[in-house]
């Protein structure tokens, strides 16, 4: 396939049957052709029959394009919705284990402030920080924690929603190229 | 009314119209062979080797339009199935696969004959189910059905778990299916149809291009219609043969790798591309910047996947072919009222010229021997013999090629042939299946020495099942095709490529209680095809061919389709093969 596009990351949410290897049906999908998983968050839904999925992929807009329609001809999968370049809210989780000398937990402390982060964890030598936000966010914190001494850290992987008052699926558009497909059920929607 | 599970396997097989299951038991499914003993209306037919069941599910399911159905039990056959499986899904097959299983409470305990079947066959089928509940085996046995045979076909497994078989339970059977996830969608966009239709009116030089998917959308005369009403030439994908009659004017045979070269030609030459179900394979396409290059290409499928996945196309159409074609006819018929221009009739007068000289001057060709038989001949003289009205299914190689290339096919679901997967082995047990679904008709497995024998056990079941399937073995004592590469491409270091001598075809068929014949003359090969055809027993007919026959023209992989090459190479092409790493 001629390539059209830098690659760059796609934020994809995805509702899904909450059934039994749904979820390795969408992992295989990935790891079968080829395509970079960067993250993936999976999660019930108001409805408990569905779970919703938040996949970060790399790939440039042929690479994103066939993903999606893969995605979508999973008989399990019942949704796929590009959020990219759509305006969306993305968060991620992270818990992070950091030393906590007597020298530097102040310090400590007001950079969590800063960042809104909350302490779930406190021991003489160590503290457990938990924050919120999008990735930037979060890697600069990592960043200033980083010279304290990080023991561990855990990460959510991201979850994302569109913003707005109703909830809109926005049909993955075809990359604007001569020669592409133009008809936006290409993509092929079950609704 | 409470049943046994396996049972109730049976009865909603029976609700869904089979009457026909290949199979071979074990353990994990015995509750349900013991079920079959005296269940009525439903044939079981016993294969040695359970890829063999798969494969004639196949055969069944393409010649049939039906839903090919299977039947093994747990961990070996399961995997033994796995072949059949991808088989069915590269070449959109629409099949439905049972397996066996281990309790469900020793499910993940390494219990004997376990294997993980649904996460081993997950990436090979259509979609595939575990039942853990007997609540559920109506509903899920109906959706099985109904996603193999929907949208675009292929396989579906169910891995049913032997207490799942043995604890009653109550039969659900619902009226209808409803899957919220799962609407193929079948009507093309009327606005697509119509640029489509528009496009065509003004074409100087269109060709039609169609695949498999005109075969599973039933949707021959449907083209037919388009080609003749706008005198369209048409060329078809291997899994498109017998799409459209090979005999017809406006027929340009294969295209592709080992397609004709005027179809290669026009396709390439062509300003408007039509692809119909098919999906630009890249045995078709060659090179892919060098494939069509002056087309618009207008593509119908109902695979949104397909669509622009190789090739970028500039009229996507998602939908059933028949459909879509209907409505085509409709629009295209509306824009041809008003009469064409002077100059597109003029380019269509040229370009109807232009592919005549081509078909004139570069037919598919060899050269005749009275001493060795050519594998072309044969191929010919089966046509000749059957008038284009047998079933012919093939193994994978160079003589699957000849009978794509030498057989006039006429009609749609007479020829089943391993496409996507090029699997060898696939020719017999497939034949079979084609002459369980058609009782009483010819059906020739037209295969290689190197393929039959990968699954020749099967002449066991044809004799014993009373299929009297024809095989005729093109043999050239080894796989031609892989000499084929290794004399144009590896410089004639030929390796691991003979199979000289064993077995003796003949005797093996009287072993197996199946005549045997075998010819090593030109002359002899049109009475011995007389006597194969006119033999009411399987018949295993073994040509002596001439080993250092190629398939012409031939695209090397990596090339573009004006590239092909229509006889052997001279040096100074090998040395460039040889210097490339995809071969040109
Ligand atoms: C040794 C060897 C050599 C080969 N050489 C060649 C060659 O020279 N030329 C050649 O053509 N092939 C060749 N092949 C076969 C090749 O690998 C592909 O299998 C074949 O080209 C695919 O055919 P197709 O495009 O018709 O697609 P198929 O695999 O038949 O797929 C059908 C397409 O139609 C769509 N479809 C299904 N149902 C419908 C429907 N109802 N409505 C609309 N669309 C539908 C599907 O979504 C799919 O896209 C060779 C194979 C082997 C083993
Ligand atoms: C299961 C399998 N193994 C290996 C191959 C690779 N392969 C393709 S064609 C071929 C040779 C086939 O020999 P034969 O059946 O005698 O056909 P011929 O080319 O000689 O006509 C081989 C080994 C394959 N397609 N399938
Ligand atoms: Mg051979």
């Amino acid at each position: 396939m001629q390539n059209g596009n830098e690659p760059r990351k796609h934020t994809i949410a995805v509702l899904v049957e909450n059934k039994f290897g749904v979820l390795s049906r969408v992992a295989g999908l990935f790891s079968a052709r080829g395509y970079n998983i960067e993250s993936m968050s999976v999660g019930e839904t108001l409805d408990p029959s569905i779970s919703r999925m938040t996949l970060v992929v790399r790939g440039d807009e042929f690479v994103i394009e066939q993903a999606t329609k893969q995605l979508h001809k999973l008989i399990d999968v019942i949704k796929v919705t590009d959020l990219t370049d759509e305006s969306h809210v993305e968060r991620e989780l992270v818990l992070i284990r950091v030393n906590a000398e007597p020298s530097n937990r102040a310090e400590i402390l007001r950079t969590a402030d800063i960042f809104r982060a909350r302490v779930v964890d406190v021991t003489p030598v160590s503290f457990v920080l938990e924050a919120t936000g999008d990735e930037g966010k979060l890697e600069a914190l990592i960043e200033l924690l980083r010279p304290m001494g990080i023991q561990e850290l855990v990460r959510t992987g991201k979850v994302a929603i569109a913003r707005g008052p109703k909830t809109r699926v926005r049909r993955v558009e075809a990359p604007r190229k001569p020669r592409v497909a133009d008809d936006p059920r290409v993509v092929g929607f079950a609704d | 009314m409470k049943m046994a599970g396996a049972r109730i396997v049976l009865e909603c097989l029976k609700r869904q119209g089979v009457d026909l299951i290949f199979g071979l038991p074990g353990g994990a499914v015995l509750p349900i062979y013991d079920a079959l003993y005296d269940f009525e209306g439903l044939r079981h037919i016993l294969v040695r080797q359970e890829a063999a069941a798969g494969h004639a599910a196949e055969g069944y399911a393409r010649t049939s339009g039906r839903v090919g159905v299977c039947l093994v039990t747990s961990g070996p056959a399961a995997t033994n199935l796995v072949t059949a499986l991808q088989d069915a899904m590269m070449d959109s097959i629409p099949i439905v696969a049972f397996t066996g299983q281990v309790p469900t409470h020793l499910i993940g305990n390494d219990a004997f004959q376990e294997a993980d079947n649904v996460g081993i066959t997950r990436p090979c089928t259509k979609h595939n189910f575990l039942v853990k509940d007997g609540k559920d085996l109506g509903p899920i046995i109906r959706e099985a059905f109904h996603i193999a045979s929907t949208g675009r076909p292929g396989p579906v497994h169910v891995d049913l778990p032997k207490d799942v078989l043995v604890k009653e339970w109550d039969l659900v059977w619902p009226a209808q299916v409803h899957m919220r996830s799962y609407n193929p969608n079948y009507d093309g966009h009327p606005g697509q149809i119509k640029r489509a239709a528009k496009l065509l009116a003004r074409a100087k030089k269109p060709v039609l291009y169609v695949g498999g998917g005109v075969i599973s959308a039933d949707a021959s005369a449907e083209l037919r219609e388009l080609a003749e009403m706008a005198q369209i030439p048409l060329t078809q994908t291997l899994m498109g043969l017998g799409s459209f009659p090979m005999e017809h004017p406006l027929s340009l045979d294969m295209l592709g790798m080992h397609g004709s070269y005027y179809a290669n030609m026009a396709v390439h030459h062509s300003d408007v591309l039509v692809a119909v179900g098919a999906r630009f394979d890249d045995r078709v396409t060659g090179r892919v910047d060098a494939f069509a290059p002056h087309a618009e290409i207008i593509h119908i499928d109902i695979d949104p996947s397909s669509i622009s996945k190789n090739i970028k196309v500039d009229v996507p159409i998602v939908g059933d072919c028949r459909r879509v074609l209907v409505k085509l006819v409709e629009a295209l018929r509306e824009e041809l009222r008003e009469e064409p221009a002077p100059a597109i009739r003029e380019g269509r007068r040229q370009w109807a010229a232009q592919i005549a000289e081509w078909k004139r001057d570069f037919p598919f060709r060899y050269e005749w021997s009275d001493d060795v038989v050519k594998p072309q001949h044969v191929v010919q003289e089966i046509s000749n013999a059957t008038g284009g009205e047998a079933f012919i299914v093939t193994g994978v190689g160079q003589h699957q090629m000849w009978a794509a290339q030498y057989y006039k096919f006429k009609h749609p679901r007479m020829w089943c042939t391993s496409g996507g997967l090029g699997t060898m082995g696939y020719g017999l047990p497939t034949a079979m299946g084609v002459q369980a679904a058609n009782p009483g008709k010819l059906v020739i497995n037209i295969d290689g020495d190197g393929s039959f024998q990968m699954n020749s056990q099967e002449l066991a079941t044809c004799f014993t099942e009373g299929l009297p399937v024809k095989t005729v073995i093109i043999n050239n004592s080894g796989h031609g095709m892989v000499r084929q590469w290794q004399r144009i491409i590896y410089k004639e270091r030929y390796c691991a490529i003979d199979l000289p001598g064993v077995p003796d075809w003949v005797r093996l068929a009287e072993a197996y209680g199946c005549v045997g014949l075998r010819v090593t003359k030109p002359s002899e090969v049109v009475p011995a095809i007389e006597k194969m055809i006119s033999t009411p027993a399987p018949v295993v007919l073994d040509v002596c061919v001439d080993k250092d026959e190629c398939v012409f023209p031939m695209v090397p992989a990596g090339g573009a389709n004006t590239d092909m090459i229509l006889e052997p190479p001279t040096r100074e092409v090998r040395d460039k093969a040889a210097k490339s790493q995809t071969g040109f």
